[in-house]
């Protein structure tokens, strides 16, 4: 480290008062502008900070974006994700491979470049994709590849590269991203007009037990997966003690498959802010924080300026909108590429500067998160909806979707089908629907909410979009007859593995078994016995892990298991010679044959 | 100051707790073994092994951060919940690198115990024959993180204890391990083989040197009697006196 990296990283630390809540922003901002963040960066920052060094080096090594070992100044992430794959991901990457000179996972001798991969990054709809820094570039192919890696070495700059400008505030001189909405059908809560102000003076002619009732009488649910009650999170949390309580949105979106909060975050986000605010007036909060995902820090300077516009309408800040002590404001807290930083304990703990991990529950976070304050963790799409209840009130919001599912879904729908994209309908869509709309053709099947929802067949196409049937956060994944679903589950299996933050021994080693099981059984080498120990295994994960990724992590196997089971009994054969099949005495002998200096005589 | 007793039922056992204790808390002055590994009596609950899992009400908690609540029925002893844990020990032998046959807490370890105790000759699962690393340099402890059970004992004990935040984990998922407060090497760190968190592993992740082997096989802690025998003996002694 030099003396100008030293005093850079000094004044990052001052910049963030030397608070270690702030871990997050200070780690990042080093990485950004030093490209890692190694032993004596870690060291000089535990000092300016007075934190253990170790606790630092846990942070570091937790997330993704972040590195000990420097990186290029220019990182090119190429995304992964099955979708991705499907789409002609690994053509891209070997581009990028054969233009640079170099493997995936390897930076240039001259510093410039890093190539890797990166799981999904929201853009299933215009997939691959990949992130070259915080630039997006949608819709990639081989082809493209030698011109976009010319253009990087000459102007050194991903925001200068020369990619047309997609729709709506994508265009925005804020964003000015290629990425494309693709929103093909709007509804009468997310995309229907809207005017700023118009939800937020309503709740406030209310007290706020008022706000809470309303929410409750609107049997608004949860709109990032986990379906919670939002009236009944909001009691809970008002009702807390606290002398300051505290209002997240969850902007994380990384359930695989899941694109439709991009969508709003780009084209109304006022309606998710004005959510927050009578959220904060509904609970008696001051403090709102909008946890982004890394992978969309492309959007971050635009959501600061919609942030600003709302305080200039005294829409946030203090005596919001005339009522006199209801203050709020809102500060945006990045992430850092985590997947399990969308569950909203292990948020909450990036948020206060640590390592990515979920909290031990009870305490809930409405009675201790945020700093051990009442906190309540929404979904970018719930505040919406709250901002439309109390635009149309809540009778009417309960008249749009089913019985027990009120109001709108967005569903970011991708793979293979004609039109991917995002579609807002009323709860009780059949998947059948969907099919249609986005043109979709020979489907073997479809993935409700992502890796940790469940595979369904054409026998479940009839079954219907909502909360007591096929309850999503939103993701459908199409696949169509040509696809290997045991493939497929396999690559889901990977990304948990990789993505499990590793407390729990369940979700920590039960998914690597699996994986490796389910491996075993594509190779060929699979036995009958081998579906009772994925489906004994799975439960055993399900049942004993500690938060929402190991309990729902084993769906890719088991719900194919359900589902599409011949396409695992078609694999399998009994031994014949009761050894099992995945053992070669030959290749097991090999060390040691090379070690004595003689060949096996039995074998 | 509230002088409530909360009553509950584990197996059917009527059990008497305070308000504020976890169900392993109050099982334990019960006298029913509810089984566990990261679990430490005055620590903080790390809740990261899943062993003392059990079934509340129809659901399943970690007995060991989960409150008692009024009229609770928790399930702790059957044929399922058995199951589930020697799951979970399996994949905490084949996680590592386990060889107890020449390793100094033999006899002494939790995690051998527990296998002992439910019934476990060869886990079930595959090795994963992980490339772990050791620490040698300290003169008077040593670490091998081929017995780690990342239970985490060893860093609240440092942290709350001793004061000096010697361990803390890094890495996510299958990846994450017990790293040191230093760039590389214990030796660098401020322990000291009097520190708390020099004796809390219930495995031979950390081990004092000059001290294997020196009791006999015979005479070790769980050769004579099995792990969660001095929780459950207070029943006995109790019905004795």
């Amino acid at each position: 480290m030099n003396k100008m990296e030293q005093s850079a990283v000094k004044k990052i630390c001052e910049d963030n008062r030397n608070d270690s809540s702030k871990m997050m922003d200070i780690v990042k901002t080093v990485q950004n502008e030093i490209g890692c963040v190694d032993d004596s960066i870690i060291d000089l920052i535990a000092e300016q900070v007075n934190t253990p060094r170790v606790k630092i080096e846990g942070v570091v090594s937790f997330y993704a974006f972040l590195s000990k070992k420097p990186k290029g100044k220019i990182v090119i992430r190429v995304c992964d994700d099955v979708v991705d794959k499907i789409n002609g991901a690994y053509d891209v990457a070997v581009a990028f491979c054969d233009e640079l000179g170099i493997r995936m996972g390897e930076t240039t001798s001259d510093g410039l470049f890093s190539l890797e991969f990166t799981p999904c990054i929201g853009m299933s709809d215009q997939a691959p994709a990949a992130l070259i820094n915080d630039t997006v570039v949608p819709y990639l192919t081989a082809s493209k590849v030698k011109e976009i890696v010319r253009e990087l070495k000459e102007k050194q700059d991903p925001l200068k590269l020369s990619l047309k400008n997609g729709d709506g505030n994508n265009a925005h001189g804020l964003v000015r991203s290629a990425v494309k909405n693709n929103i093909f059908r709007k509804g009468p809560v997310i995309f229907a007009d809207f005017e700023q102000g118009t939800g937020l003076k309503k709740a406030l002619s209310l007290k706020p037990e008022e706000v809470v009732e309303t929410v409750k009488a609107s049997n608004l649910r949860g709109r990032g997966g986990a379906g919670f009650p939002t009236g009944l999170k909001w009691q809970f949390t008002r009702a807390a003690k606290g002398e300051q309580k505290i209002i997240i949105c969850n902007a994380d979106e990384g359930e695989p498959g899941t694109f439709k909060d991009r969508t709003i975050l780009t084209e109304v986000p006022e309606l998710m802010i004005e959510g927050m605010s009578i959220a904060g007036y509904a609970i008696g909060a001051d403090k709102g924080i909008i946890y982004l995902r890394g992978e969309y820090a492309y959007l971050k300077a635009f959501l600061e300026d919609v942030l600003e516009n709302a305080r200039e309408k005294n829409l946030l800040g203090e005596n919001i909108l005339g009522k006199t002590g209801f203050n709020f404001d809102i500060r945006i807290q990045m992430g850092a590429g985590a997947y399990v930083c969308g569950e909203e304990s292990a948020l909450i703990s990036s948020c206060e500067g640590l390592r990515g991990d979920p909290k031990t529950r009870p305490p809930f976070p409405a009675q201790k998160g945020y700093k051990e304050k009442p906190t309540s963790v929404n979904n970018v799409e719930t505040f919406c909806c709250v901002s439309r209840i109390f635009d149309i009130g809540a009778d009417k919001f309960t008249e749009i979707g089913t019985e027990e599912s009120s109001g709108t879904k967005l569903l970011s729908i991708s793979g293979d089908c004609k039109k991917p994209g995002v579609y807002e309908y009323p709860f009780g869509v059949t998947v059948e629907e969907l099919l249609e709309e986005t043109g979709a053709e020979d489907t073997q099947a479809v993935l409700v909410s992502g890796p940790s929802g469940q595979f369904i067949a054409s026998d479940s196409f009839k079954r219907k979009i909502c909360f007591s049937d096929l309850a999503t956060g939103g993701s459908i994944v199409i696949f169509n007859n040509k696809r290997n679903m045991l493939k497929i589950a396999y690559e889901y299996m990977a990304f948990f593995e990789e993505e499990s933050c590793g407390y729990c021994t369940p979700c920590r080693v039960g998914n690597v078994l699996l994986k490796r099981r389910l491996e075993k059984i594509i190779e060929g080498k699979g036995e009958p016995k081998d579906l009772d120990y994925l489906n004994e295994l799975g439960e055993s994960i399900k049942y004993t892990s500690r938060c929402g990724l190991g309990q729902t992590s084993p769906n890719p196997v088991l719900t194919t298991l359900k589902n599409f089971r011949s396409h695992y009994e078609i694999l399998l054969k009994e031994a014949e010679d009761g050894m099992q099949p995945d053992f070669d005495i030959k290749d097991a002998l090999s060390v040691s044959e090379g070690l004595i200096g003689r060949k096996s005589v039995i074998y | 100051m509230e002088n409530k007793t909360i009553t509950f039922k584990i197996d059917g056992v009527e059990v008497k707790g305070s308000p504020g204790q976890t169900i392993m808390q109050a099982a334990d002055e019960a006298g029913i073994y509810i089984p566990r590994l990261c679990y430490l009596k005055d620590q903080v609950p790390h809740g990261s092994c899943r062993v003392c899992t059990v079934e509340v009400n129809g659901t399943p908690q970690a007995a060991c951060t989960q409150p008692i609540t009024e009229g609770m029925e928790v399930k702790n002893d059957t044929p399922e919940l058995k199951e589930h844990r020697r799951n979970i020990v399996d994949m905490l032998f084949v996680e590592g690198n386990h060889f107890c046959m020449f390793c100094e807490k033999s006899g002494n370890c939790e995690l051998q115990a527990m296998a002992y105790r439910l019934g476990i000759y060869a886990p079930k699962y595959p090795y994963l024959f992980p490339e772990s690393s050791v620490d040698g340099s300290h003169p008077d402890i040593f670490i091998d993180r081929n017995r780690c059970i990342l239970c985490g004992r060893c860093v609240t004990a440092s942290r709350d204890i001793d004061g000096k935040n010697v361990f803390e984990f890094v890495g996510r998922g299958p990846e994450k391990r017990i790293a040191v407060n230093a760039e590389a090497r214990l030796s660098d760190t401020d322990i000291d083989v009097t520190d708390k968190a020099a004796e809390v592993c219930p495995v031979g992740a950390i081990i004092k040197k000059r001290i294997g082997f020196a009791i006999p096989v015979g005479e070790r802690l769980y050769d004579k009697e099995p792990i969660g025998t001095d929780i459950e003996s207070k029943i006995k002694s109790e019905k004795v006196s």
